[in-house]
């Protein structure tokens, strides 16, 4: 099989501007991975799938990761002007000071892909994607179109990581019930107190029972003029 | 009259997307929409398909999952990499060995510990054990939801306990049987128990005739499975459909042959193929994949090799695998699993990932459904072979 490099000079020749970075992996698996634009990714992933060499017809796994907001603790050395008294004489002197600064790098959601193929035998390819933050940019083009088995899984991804797939024909909850708010796998992800909140659909179905009976009783009333006309 | 509820129609349909047409109902007659399920008999467990019938015809079929959900993932992130090898055998309890091993293979990857040769046939051994019972018990399920009821059910577990017999001598469980290591296996096999696990493979040819014998040639059974629930070897490939399901319709992919993981180069087996993938295909796939299970079995159990288990060295309890991430699969009986892991450098997973197979094969039920009669529902769904724990996670 090609290596990342390959597989990338590929990827670029076929789909101008595509955006392709590699991500080593330092683990003794050897799994580097290739991070896709999410504008240009249901090209490339077409691309990967079609071409004749690399033919990555079946996308095995999809899932998602979570990367928090990191708050990184740094030491700088600052130098300050500072007023002292040198030789009982009032002077400014330039002096060097260690301090800490703290900055938050921001955090992100991944989407990544496991791709093998099935004509050639080889994998795995893996793809990942990543989206602006973990709040609001969190939509990533959906791969569904190119292999159906990302139907279900990004659908899992939905619901407990929260990434929001455009182009995905039926997005919904898979594990978590509709109702639901959060995003379980998240990090950052807190219990409810109370799980005995369970909403079903028992409601819905009562209401659509009773209004189906009503709808009976209706017709009835109208034929035989009713079991109340019937006893008047 | 058009279907509420759940099941609703989909217009939002991206081109090119590998899906057959919808079928239209025939005639102006009222949709009957049934959910079967969560509590149905035969799903096996907890699980709901959302039905739309134009009379016994099926038009639209939703399946609905999570009725098992506890967030296993989760659990596992938080705590060390040994401590969720238990929890692996919750997945499909049908098989557990297979569960160990794949997450055992995955963690290899990570940390680059080596297996001892022995640990690797015992594994094998363990394994092909699994997957013949696994194959036995769904031949059984699959007969049972026909209406067969009890008695080819009975035979399959009568295989089936004799192996679990096996499994409690080796692991101390029938069931939960936690025997995989990262590099090695939990205890070394007794050379009783291999004796016992000789002639247990030895007697297991004459069950698998017997009951292949009862059942291939039933015409009840051929006029109830042939050429219903077809699923075509291309959609099952885009739609990432593994195991005997793939090789059913016709897909020569065996991760055993296509990676080797273990040492499965070593063995002569072959990849049983289907030609129609109809339920019929699916069921005689798993006929054929028992008796190659049965010649890995007897090439293993002639060949193992004396030694350890497992390297005394390794380290398996609170070792900090290097930042990276590694993706291991195995072709569990069900298909391919598949563990994902990446750490951070901590004792516990950063991120754990399990690809279950039979929910991913399940995703394909409407395609195999459609057009089909409701009856018959019941046995395409068995002839997936799931098991809900590991669907719902």
């Amino acid at each position: 099989m090609k290596s990342v490099e390959e597989i990338k000079a590929a990827i670029e020749a076929a789909v101008p501007g595509a955006g392709v970075a590699i991500l080593t992996n330092p683990s003794v698996s050897g799994q580097h991975s290739l991070r896709l634009a999410p504008d240009h990714a249901v090209e490339v992933a077409t691309f990967l799938r079609d071409d004749a060499e690399l033919a990555l017809d079946f996308m095995s796994n999809a899932t998602g990761v979570d990367w928090p907001d990191k708050e990184i603790t740094e030491k700088v050395k600052v130098t300050r002007t500072v007023m002292k008294t040198v030789d009982g004489v009032e002077q400014s002197v330039e002096e060097t000071v260690e301090e800490t600064k703290k900055r938050v790098e921001p955090g992100c959601l991944e989407a990544v892909y496991h791709l093998f193929s099935v004509a050639k035998g080889h994998g795995p390819v893996v793809i990942r994607m990543k989206t602006g933050n973990r709040v609001d940019e969190v939509e990533l083009p959906s791969l569904t179109p190119v292999w159906r088995s990302a139907e279900f899984q990004e659908r899992e991804i939905f619901d407990l990581f929260g990434i929001v797939f455009k182009g995905h024909p039926d997005l919904r909850r898979l594990l978590m019930w509709d109702e639901f708010k959060d995003h379980p796998m998240r990090r950052d992800y807190v219990e409810p107190d109370d799980f005995e909140y369970e909403p079903t659909a028992h409601d819905e179905v009562m209401k659509r029972a009773q209004e189906q009976r009503a709808a009976l009783a209706g017709a009835e009333a109208g034929a035989v003029a009713g079991p109340e006309g019937a006893c008047a | 009259m058009t279907p509420t509820g759940i099941v609703q129609d989909e217009q939002q349909r991206p081109e090119g997307w590998n899906r057959p047409p919808l079928i239209e109902p025939e005639g102006d007659g009222d949709l009957l929409e049934v959910a079967m399920g969560p509590h149905h008999p035969s799903t096996h467990g907890v699980f709901r398909m959302d039905v739309v019938l134009d009379g016994e015809r099926v038009i639209r079929l939703k399946p609905v999952f999570g009725y098992l959900h506890r967030n296993h993932e989760k659990l596992a992130e938080g705590m060390s990499y040994l401590a969720s090898m238990p929890f692996t055998d919750r997945l499909d309890y049908i098989c557990p060995m297979t569960n160990n091993w794949a997450y055992a293979i995955a963690v290899e990857k990570l940390t680059g510990q080596e297996v001892p040769e022995r640990a690797q046939y015992l594994r094998v051994i363990v394994g092909e054990l699994t997957r013949l019972q696994n194959h036995a018990s769904a031949i059984g399920f699959l007969i049972q939801e026909m209406g067969a009821s009890g008695t080819p059910l009975m035979y399959a577990f009568k295989a089936r306990e004799k192996i679990l017999d096996l499994f409690e001598a080796l692991t101390g469980a029938r069931m939960m049987v936690n025997y995989m290591r990262f590099g090695g296996c939990r205890v070394d096999a007794t050379p009783a128990w291999l004796d016992a696990t000789r002639k247990v493979v030895e007697e297991l040819p004459q069950f698998v005739d017997e009951f292949e014998n009862l059942l291939t040639g039933n015409e009840i059974l051929m006029a109830r499975t042939q050429g219903v629930g077809i699923l075509p070897a291309a959609l099952a490939v885009n739609a990432g459909i593994t195991g005997p399901m793939l090789r059913a319709s016709g897909v020569n992919y065996d991760i055993r042959k296509v990676d080797n993981y273990g040492i499965y180069d070593r063995f002569k087996f072959r990849v049983p193929l289907g030609e129609h993938g109809d339920v019929y295909d699916r069921f005689m796939i798993r006929f054929l994949e028992i008796r190659e299970s049965l010649s890995i079995l007897n090439q293993a159990l002639k060949e193992i090799p004396g030694g350890p288990v497992m390297d005394p060295k390794a380290k398996i309890r609170g070792f900090r695998p290097k930042v990276g991430e590694a993706y291991g699969r195995i072709e569990a009986p069900k298909g391919e699993l598949g563990f994902y892991l990446i750490s951070d450098g901590e004792p516990n997973p950063y991120r754990y990932r399990i690809r279950p197979p039979s929910l991913i094969n399940l995703t394909v039920l409407e395609d195999m459904c459609l057009g089909q009669n409701v009856a018959d529902v019941v046995l395409i769904f068995g002839s997936v072979d799931i098991v809900l724990g590991e669907v719902d996670r």
